[in-house]
């Protein structure tokens, strides 16, 4: 029983607070010391985290609302905690590059800003089903003013798109979870929604099934994946850079991670039954993804259905209930997140150095005085693609052995996607960085301060691609368990086959 | 003329208890003294007196319910007329509520000034007082009393503002549409009686229970239909709805606020009482037709609201749709759903409040009235007015951390526990849909100027309802401000620490014994 997850979870509203009520200017500092508290927490957490404890650790538990048996627990083990340092990690840039820019309304901006990593904290620590979701929704609040409000083009149309088409989902995935909260409970018992009661109180399979299908609804709308994408190219196409980079880089990892958290230990019989759907959705959506990045010219859209195929890796290696599957769809998680999130900033960068154009054709010749932009950029490409020696690289791996184990037609049409991914970034990247300088486009080096913001980034994508068991370390334990129900149900119905 | 005093003196009057009949008093009481102070000619006394002789009187209503507030089944007073149980006194405390924002509200309203102060707060008092009969009903004849005390000031309300037309076309309008729905309500109530012999509520589901009437015998079911059909009408529940949105644009704006939240609010009291109580046996024969209204009512509300451009209308049919939400919580027919109801209940009065306070606020000052235009950029021009409504909206929606959220939950919760796992999809479904219009309000406040898209042809204009003139005291409304400050502070504050309105919805679910 510690506090130390409350503090860390509502440091960035107290100080998002903290900045409404101060002058104008100040909004933006407050904000960021919170996000720089809270990446200082985070590391210290990741250096004091016992790997070798199986279960969650800085458990924090404690009556909320009784009579719906919502609980107040926090807790992270091996896999929120580096989801926890991952939003982290790319608050504190994301922040930055926005104080280093005049908004309208700028503490209300920030304001949200914090809320925003609040809520997405909140997600990652919470141990309670209920708790989960609450944040879950939360975090459409602040996306939706940060959308609607500081957007460009048809914002609020694309806002409104966003947060409808996301809490569809959610709140679907809302009924599934009472009903499941109510069929778990036991004649005479007390409903409960903290996790590990769930994990205790196993339901009717028929049940489980249709309430996996309603959670994996809400997830694949918020990861996005194919055909639930509706949203992403408005969306995409008219948020703000910054909330660009954590919407695609952190909040997409919400709804994976809580399939490995919560949808797998707690129904593995429902998870079980529709594997070989949710395989086939995640292989549709590398193919589809890796396809359409290849064919958009905005170079937003690229980076956005490179998401859609990014995600498809990751539910592919969570849904082939393999310990090498499950490990890789982690260490992408990470990856995906840590490479997108410079890659916008990188679009940003370029967007303002060619009169706000961000269409592949029109720019180019980016890096003729811009080497060291011109770098940052290769590397984080290279990393996109999987280039060996990236932990992407390794990531990729483990998902298609995982996926090879569990089916060789689908791992081998996966793989595709690892192929297509290099054509569509190399295009990107020669065509903004190479070819003939477009009409608008002037070739100008990053300022040092913009360089503060993505060169730190870079620097963590390279060293975990040079040390990736840093990560495979820790997770290892809790990926395992998580996953290990679920697999065990699929070994004894195929041993049962034969 | 020796011989009749032994006579009168056999006729046994009934007994009655002052103590737990003391709300009620206080309210006809305070109906009267405000009448008749609104008399005198002094404008102190008009403007002044008068309302705050109305919030005296509904505040001692309040006090002496606390007073008298006992959980667990109660024995009816006045030879079984009345129950003031938790379930009637909780709701009334939530018409007391609403009584004082209306008179809050009406403050500077233009309605009390041409109608006479008097008359208006004593309408308005003696409509609560109908409220608060309703509410503790034990037989037919007091529920049909309540009905019509609570209506009846209602439909002159509606008319306040002499001067305006579309103010005289809802009263009438309410008038006749209330008036069909007495009467099936009344039909309905006499084959009740028909059927199982008695007025009393007990004596009803004893009946049913036992051995003589059987549960689906026609002639009770006819009547349960024609009774449901009736609260439907006054509870807005589709597809009797019609009336509720020309009623809630037409009607001075505090009394919308009132017909809202508070008569709403009536209307539920007396269906949870009514069918899980007298009839809670036949619960199998109408939970399901009931179910099918909750249904159409979610659907009907929320894609009505969708093409709205007038924020009293957009809240009307929104009000439909949150009819359907609370009716699911009377369907199931269980302790839960009357606690998951009650609470919805006292979260939606909180929500509309603040709603209705900006929407006052706003058309006191715009020429546009309740359009939504004249919400625009409202978020940079007047902060103070556009988190309230930014509260409201995004809890109605059902957002978390607001109290929609954990009410949304609770009902959900009932109707999964009741077998309605449906039902609960359904209300979430709803939600969905309602996200285009309570969005779009938020947007329009925040995100800056755009040309708000809207289907079909534009509304007929309606000239704004309070007036407006630059002379007006603009910016003099700070009680409208409080009140909508202080509706979303409770919105938000119930929704992280719901545990006082769970208490109170607890005892409330404690008063009908024999539920599941």
């Amino acid at each position: 029983m510690t506090i130390h997850l409350s503090i860390v979870l509502f440091l960035p509203l107290a100080t998002g607070l903290l900045g409404a009520a101060l002058p104008r200017g100040w909004a933006r500092w407050s904000v960021l010391a919170g996000t720089l508290a809270v990446l200082a927490y985070a590391i210290v957490m990741l250096v004091d985290f016992d790997s070798g404890e199986r279960g969650v650790q800085y458990l924090t538990s404690d009556e909320w609302i009784e009579e719906l048996g919502i609980t107040y627990t926090l807790g992270v083990d091996g896999l929120s905690l580096f989801m926890v340092v991952l939003t982290a990690v790319a608050w504190v840039p994301c922040t930055l590059w926005a104080a280093l820019r005049e908004h309208d309304r700028p503490r209300l901006f920030f304001f949200n800003l914090a809320l925003a990593e609040t809520a997405v904290l909140g997600a990652f620590m919470a141990q309670d089903l209920a708790l989960f979701i609450l944040f879950f929704d939360l975090m459409l609040v602040p996306f939706y003013f940060l959308i609607g409000g500081w957007g460009s083009g048809e914002r609020v149309r694309a806002t409104t798109k966003f947060v409808i088409y996301t809490l569809s989902g959610s709140l679907l995935m809302l009924a599934a979870a009472i009903a499941l909260g109510v069929l778990a409970t036991p004649d005479g018992g007390e409903i409960s929604f903290a996790l590990a009661d769930l994990e205790q109180r196993p339901i009717a399979e028929g049940s489980q099934q249709w309430i996996v299908l309603l959670f994996a609804l809400a997830f694949f709308v918020k990861a996005p994946l194919f055909p639930l994408h509706g949203w992403v190219p408005e969306t995409y196409r008219s948020t703000p850079i910054p909330v660009l980079a954590l919407l695609s880089g952190v909040l997409s990892k919400v709804g994976v991670y809580a399939f490995l958290q919560i949808v797998l230990p707690v129904m593995p019989e429902g998870s079980q039954h529709w594997q070989e759907l949710f395989i086939i959705v995640a292989v549709f959506s590398i193919l589809y993804g890796s396809i359409l990045a290849f064919s958009q010219d905005n170079v937003r859209l690229v980076f956005a259905y490179s998401s859609i195929a990014q995600l498809g890796f990751i539910v592919l290696g969570i849904f082939a209930f393999d310990d090498k599957g499950a490990q890789g769809a982690v260490l992408q998680m990470l990856n995906h997140g840590l490479v997108v999130v410079p890659l916008f900033l990188i679009v940003g960068v370029v967007a303002a150095r060619a009169g706000g154009s961000e269409s592949v054709r029109e720019l180019g010749g980016m890096a003729f005085r811009a080497p060291v932009l011109a770098a940052l950029f290769l590397v984080t490409t290279f990393a996109t693609l999987a280039m060996p020696g990236s932990a992407n690289f390794i990531g990729e791996i483990l998902v298609l052995f995982g996926a090879f184990e569990d089916n060789l037609v689908y791992g081998l049409v996966a793989s595709a996607g690892v192929v297509l991914a290099a054509v569509y970034m190399i295009r990107v990247f020669q065509g903004v960085m190479h070819h003939r300088a477009g009409p608008a486009v002037e070739s100008r080096e990053l300022a040092r301060l913009d360089l503060a913001v993505i060169a730190p980034l870079v620097a963590v994508v390279v060293a975990l691609g040079v040390y990736p068991q840093f990560v495979v370390d820790r997770t290892e334990r809790s990926t395992t368990a998580a996953i290990e129900r679920a697999a065990q149900i699929g070994h004894a119905e195929v041993s049962a086959i034969r | 003329m020796i011989d009749l005093i032994p006579i009168a003196a056999d006729v046994k009057a009934p007994e009655i208890d002052y103590r737990e009949l003391s709300p009620l008093l206080a309210l006809a009481g305070g109906s009267i003294v405000v009448l008749m102070v609104g008399l005198l000619r002094s404008p102190f006394v008009r403007r002044v007196l008068v309302p705050v002789l109305g919030a005296v009187a509904l505040i001692t209503a309040i006090g002496l319910t606390i007073w008298i507030w006992e959980p667990g089944d109660r024995e009816p007073i006045i030879q079984g007329a009345l129950s003031m149980d938790a379930l009637a006194l909780g709701t009334s405390m939530l018409f007391y509520v609403a009584g004082l924002v209306t008179i809050v509200l009406s403050w500077r309203a233009r309605a009390p000034e041409e109608a006479g102060h008097g008359e208006y707060h004593s309408l308005l008092l003696g409509s609560i007082a109908g409220m608060v009969v309703l509410a503790a009903a034990e037989n037919l004849m007091t529920l049909f009393i309540g009905l019509e005390l609570l209506s009846i000031p209602l439909y002159v309300l509606c008319a306040t503002e002499l001067r305006r037309r579309t103010s005289l076309e809802a009263g009438l309008k309410y008038l006749v549409i209330g008036s069909v729905g007495s009467a099936t309500l009344l039909y309905g109530l006499a084959m009740i009686y028909g059927a199982a012999g008695s007025m009393q509520f007990g004596e009803i589901a004893a009946a049913i229970g036992g051995d003589e009437l059987s549960a689906t015998d026609p002639l009770l079911l006819t009547g349960v239909a024609l009774t449901a059909t009736g609260l439907a009408f006054k509870s807005s529940v589709a597809p009797f709805h019609q009336w509720t949105p020309d009623v809630y644009e037409g009607a001075p704006t505090p009394i919308t606020t009132f017909m809202a939240v508070a008569t709403k609010a009536a209307a539920f009291a007396i269906f949870l009482r009514l069918f899980d109580h007298a009839l809670g046996l036949t619960q199998l024969d109408w939970a399901p037709a009931l179910a099918a209204l909750a249904t159409a009512t979610i659907v009907i509300g929320n894609v009505g609201a969708i093409a709205q451009r007038s924020m009293k209308r957009l809240l009307a049919w929104s009000s439909v749709a949150q009819a359907g939400y609370l009716l699911a919580g009377v369907v199931v027919g269980s302790e839960l759903g009357l606690r998951a109801t009650a609470f919805y209940l006292a979260v939606y009065l909180l929500m509309n409040v603040a709603a209705f306070a900006v929407v006052v606020a706003r058309e006191r000052v715009s020429e546009r009235g309740d359009d939504l235009a004249s919400f625009e950029n409202l978020g940079s021009a007047e902060p103070w007015l556009a988190w309230p409504m930014t509260i409201a909206m995004l809890s109605l929606a059902g957002f978390p951390a607001t109290a929609g959220f954990i009410g949304k939950f609770y009902l959900i919760d009932a109707a999964v526990s009741g077998d309605y796992t449906w039902l609960g999809i359904v209300i979430v479904v709803g939600s969905v849909m309602s996200l285009a219009y309570y969005l779009r309000v938020v947007a329009v406040m925040w995100m800056g100027r755009f040309e708000i898209e809207l289907p079909g042809p534009p509304r007929r204009v309606v000239r704004p309802v309070s007036g407006w003139s630059p002379e007006a005291e603009a910016r003099a409304q700070p009680e409208v401000l409080l009140i909508a400050i202080l509706a979303a502070a409770a919105t938000i504050f119930f929704g992280l620490w719901p545990d006082p309105l769970f208490d109170a919805a607890r005892d409330v679910g404690s008063v009908l014994t024999g539920l599941r």
